[in-house]
């Protein structure tokens, strides 16, 4: 089995309708929940709640400073009630990144279902001890002189990054912004780019 | 417990391997088993960090062989057993029904009519901050030495970061007890805080430079640094 691919074993699919009927049975699951997950996050395909209040925070620099200091404040103004997220920002002096070690903690509300890679040993093994050649293997260069910091979701608190705003975008819209930031960059394995540009040269 | 979900730091998992345009479900029933793990927690069968001992009590060799969801397909199993919501032998056969008929749906094994359901608690999941007014014994800023220890159940100070020296970066408020409220010892609910750590002090010579990584921590994980009974001696 591929460390990257689902388990499609027949035995683990009659398994799980054995759970659900069971489960059916005893009264524990509703009739419609499964379907109501499906709807749930395949039906979620604007842009996360996470690049909407990036891009808000790069052309508001009042939304900025609620979004990093009174979070859940800054995310009530999307209506989104979440009181856990704690948003870390990119500077020029450091660059974060966003792990779990222990399991795969990761802020659903704000960035929908994490990627495969994000739950697998390689990334949480590698994210805390070699960050930067786990961010050279993303395409992102961090020179020595900028720290990495890493944010290792031990308890219920989740993380956020609010990645810098790309060269180039000056007197862009906040809709015009929000495409531009991918998941991968709120995770921090990514920087913002426009498109067609070149990646950031190692500063 | 020192269990294979304790990953961090550890080799031999090669690169990162990324899917181009990865579905949100690769199959239907990995939605079945979130909705089931849902369920399950919002009808009070299991906290989150029982939730959690679950998975982490995994064959190893089977944790690292499977994926996410099958993780939590065991882990879910292994308490609806323990806590006797469900029989294995019932599990077993209700297994081999569907095994023999793979196009079935749930409902096909069914009685007519479904019992009613309890009612649900639907912030089972976001409720571990508590009002408890437990004043902090650190402050931002106090150097602290964390635990030492190997304990056979549930904790949340990983291997790489126990005997460690860090440094208070700041107070999340007081929060349930993962350590205790795994094992119906009760949420016991102690300070939080976020431990700022230097690369150095985690991965000596083998460190990257300017690297630090943050970790949030329970009061009775941290000790003051240079405090007798704390995990290193002062050199």
């Amino acid at each position: 089995m591929g460390k990257n691919h689902p388990n499609v074993d027949p035995y683990v699919v009659s398994r799980v309708r054995a759970l659900e009927s069971l489960l059916l049975e005893k009264g524990i699951l509703a009739p419609d929940a499964v379907d109501r997950v499906i709807q749930r996050y395949e039906g979620d395909t604007g842009p996360m709640l996470g690049a909407r209040a990036t891009a808000r925070a790069w052309v508001d620099p009042a939304y900025r400073r609620r979004l990093l200091e009174d979070t859940p404040a800054a995310l009530g103004e999307f209506g989104l009630g979440y009181e856990v997220l704690v948003v870390k920002e990119n500077t020029p002096e450091v660059h974060n990144l966003v792990v779990c070690t222990l399991c795969s903690c990761y802020p659903w509300p704000v960035l929908g279902l994490p990627p495969t890679w994000y739950k697998m040993p390689a990334y949480r093994s590698r994210a805390v001890s070699e960050p930067r050649a786990v961010l050279r293997e993303f395409g992102v260069q961090v020179p020595a002189s900028r720290e990495v910091r890493v944010w290792d979701s031990s308890a219920e608190m989740r993380y956020m990054v609010l990645p810098e705003r790309p060269a180039g975008t000056e007197g862009w819209s906040e809709a015009e912004l929000i495409p531009l930031v991918t998941r991968d960059a709120l995770i921090g394995v990514a920087e913002v780019r426009v498109p067609g540009s070149p990646a950031a040269a190692p500063r | 417990m020192d269990g294979i979900h304790d990953v961090g730091g550890m080799h031999g998992f090669g690169p990162v391997e990324r899917e181009a345009d990865e579905p949100v479900f690769h199959a239907p029933w990995e939605a079945t088993v979130i909705a089931i793990m849902r369920a399950a927690g919002s009808r009070g069968i299991y906290n989150i960090d029982e939730f959690r001992h679950g998975i982490e009590r995994m064959d190893p060799a089977h944790y690292l062989a499977s994926g996410y969801y099958e993780h939590w397909l065991d882990g879910i199993t292994r308490l609806l057993c323990e806590k006797g919501v469900i029989a294995p032998a019932e599990l077993d056969a209700r297994t081999e029904f569907f095994q023999a008929r793979a196009d079935a749906p749930a409902t096909a094994a069914l009685p007519g009519s479904l019992p009613p359901r309890p009612p649900a608690n639907p912030d089972w999941l976001q409720s571990a901050v508590r009002a408890a007014s437990v004043a902090p014994r650190f402050s931002p800023g106090d150097a602290v030495v964390t635990r030492q220890f190997h304990p056979h159940g549930h904790t949340r100070l990983p291997r790489y970061a126990r005997g460690k020296r860090g440094a208070i970066a700041s107070i999340h408020g007081v929060h349930v007890f993962p350590d205790t409220n795994a094992h119906g010892r009760g949420e016991q609910p102690q300070p939080l805080y976020s431990v700022r750590f230097d690369a150095v002090e985690l991965w000596g010579e083998s460190a990257e430079p300017n690297q630090r990584v943050h970790l949030d921590l329970w009061e009775s994980y941290l000790s003051p640094a240079g405090e007798a009974g704390g995990a290193r001696s002062e050199p």
